[in-house]
């Protein structure tokens, strides 16, 4: 299996590989996968007003997993929660050439940037 | 040191180029078909068939006349099961294998389940992957009709205790096929001391052609029938019709002879480099479990998980250094190892295994090159492991709700 330029750029330079303090004002988290499916993302990001400030994230997982998680925080970095909403999956494999046996990598990272969104909005309206 | 590094010997050998010299004028100037009784040409052929077989036969202490060449171990594996079954459908309809045989056995074994109605017993393992002679011995029924167990297993290099179950076969009077690929040409094998009645093999695992492999048939103590899977011209005693493939015969006869000559020096500088090997990884990087035997395995192979690393992740990021991993992600199924997960290794370090098979013509400073890339870049994938950093906080990950997918 050959993999496309862009998979192999995310994954020999990956943007944004880090942690952000979960517990931070402002940092939404998403965890999703399963270590016994062989793909964990955990997506990070810090937000001021309506807008991703900063984006992080760690995969464990095949070398598509970690490039659509890479590619998701770059994307996020700078929009509207309202238009990080708006990611798909299909716009992943569209951008790194995901063959259709790595499409779940795709699946997950949009899921993992859901999660990110759903958390921080969560956090967002507890009383502080 | 050139690149890239071939350190998948498991999955197919570089052909010996003492080998190849020996094919060679089997292709244009000697290309008589060795069944053609008549003329120089076909006897010239069968001259050179029948030395091959006699190269073969004494690699694995046989006579030449009870090696059968086939396609390779896939078919040979395909020709014991369905042969012996065919053969001896009144006796019995009972086989038994085990769990992490090559799929070549095992899906022929599920053929015969679903088309043929035949009943098979697949055998645990330990958590070493070793099959019980004792298990074997008790699946016996009186309806078995072939106990079919591999010699040494082609991920994590774990060496049956052949001679056993050969042993207890002999003692029940039932058939016992040995698939041998990974085996022969490696360590040493001998169908008489071993007990075994069919044996499957292939040239291209030990430095000679793809295409080309054996099924040893005993002649006698018992005299093993089989069907055959393929018809027509009769050859090969009318066990695998076909017209030889003299110049694959040739070479797998010339590699059956370097073995034999080679094959204790070589499996003791194999083991060295393996260890090596091992020891440079595992004595540096913390939480990496060997897969397999310890000491009761192939010496040529080193198998190994890296927690919290994903096999295939760690594969791209060593491109240089061709590797197999038993991850889901690098096969067509999405599911990890069936060979790991039947010896208990839990999904996660399944995905994250490496199998490291070294060969002939690899060097020290490719081993050292080797270890040096591995703990590089598992730190570095390590780095970029969420749940590497659960485990450094102290996460128990087992005790995580996960969100299957």
């Amino acid at each position: 299996m050959a993999y496309s330029e862009k998979v192999v750029d995310h994954f020999n330079h990956p943007r944004n590989v880090g942690s952000f303090k979960k517990e931070e004002e402002g940092v939404g988290t998403g965890i999703v996968g399963a270590p016994e499916c062989g793909d964990v993302m955990k997506l990070q990001i810090k937000v001021q007003g309506d807008k991703i400030v900063d984006a992080k994230f760690k995969t464990f997982g095949c070398g598509s997993a970690i490039a659509s998680s890479s590619l998701a925080t770059e994307w996020m970095k700078g929009k509207t929660l309202e238009e990080a909403a708006k990611i798909k999956n299909t716009d992943i494999v569209q951008e790194l050439n995901l063959p259709p046996v790595k499409i779940h990598c795709s699946v997950l990272a949009e899921d993992a940037i859901k999660a990110a969104l759903t958390d921080y909005k969560k956090k967002a309206e507890q009383p502080k | 040191m050139k690149f890239p590094i071939y350190l998948d010997n498991h999955s197919t050998t570089p052909m010996d180029p003492r080998v190849l010299e020996a094919m060679l004028p089997y292709f244009v100037e000697k290309f008589g078909n060795s069944a053609s009784r008549n003329h120089a040409f076909g006897w010239e052929a069968e001259e050179a068939v029948e030395n091959a077989r006699k190269q073969i036969a004494r690699l694995i202490h046989a006579d030449p006349k009870e090696l059968v060449f086939t396609s390779g171990a896939t078919e040979s594996d395909n020709l014991a099961l369905k042969g012996v079954v065919e053969m001896y459908r009144e006796k019995g309809d009972h086989v038994i294998t085990s769990m992490t045989e090559h799929r070549a056995v095992l899906d022929t074994a599920k053929a015969l389940e679903t088309k043929r109605g035949i009943k098979v017993t697949y055998l645990p393992v330990d958590k070493t992957g070793m099959v019980s002679p004792d298990d074997v011995r008790n699946a016996i029924t009186d309806k078995t009709v072939l106990i079919s167990i591999m010699l040494a297993n082609n991920e994590i290099g774990t060496i049956n205790p052949i001679k056993e179950i050969g042993r207890i076969a002999k003692e029940k009077g039932i058939l016992f096929h040995c698939d041998a690929t990974q085996g022969v040409g490696k360590i040493p094998v001998d169908v008489q001391e071993m007990g075994i009645d069919l044996m499957s093999f292939t040239a291209h695992k030990i430095y000679g052609p793809k295409g080309v492999g054996a099924l040893y048939v005993r002649k006698k103590g018992p005299r093993v029938r089989i069907a055959p899977i393929i018809d027509g011209g009769g050859h090969e005693r009318g066990m695998r019709s076909g017209t030889l493939p003299v110049p694959l015969i040739v070479g797998f006869g010339k590699a059956c002879e370097l073995c034999e000559q080679e094959m204790a020096a070589e499996s003791v500088k194999l083991a060295t480099m393996r260890d090596r090997l091992q020891a440079g990884i595992m004595n540096t990087l913390d939480e990496v479990y060997l897969n397999g035997h310890p000491t009761q395995r192939l010496p040529h192979n080193l198998n190994i998980s890296f927690a919290y690393v994903e096999g295939e992740s760690l594969l791209m990021g060593v491109k240089e250094i061709a590797l197999s991993s038993g991850s889901a992600c690098t096969s067509a199924t999405l599911e990890p190892s069936y060979v790991l997960r039947a010896l208990g290794v839990g999904s996660d370090l399944a995905h994250s295994s490496i199998r490291f098979g070294l060969g002939r013509f690899n060097t020290d400073e490719e081993v050292e090159y080797t270890i040096k890339r591995i703990i590089e870049t598992v730190t570095r994938l390590r780095e970029m492991s969420p749940l590497y950093e659960m485990a450094k906080e102290g996460i128990d990950l087992k005790s995580v709700q996960w969100a299957a997918h």
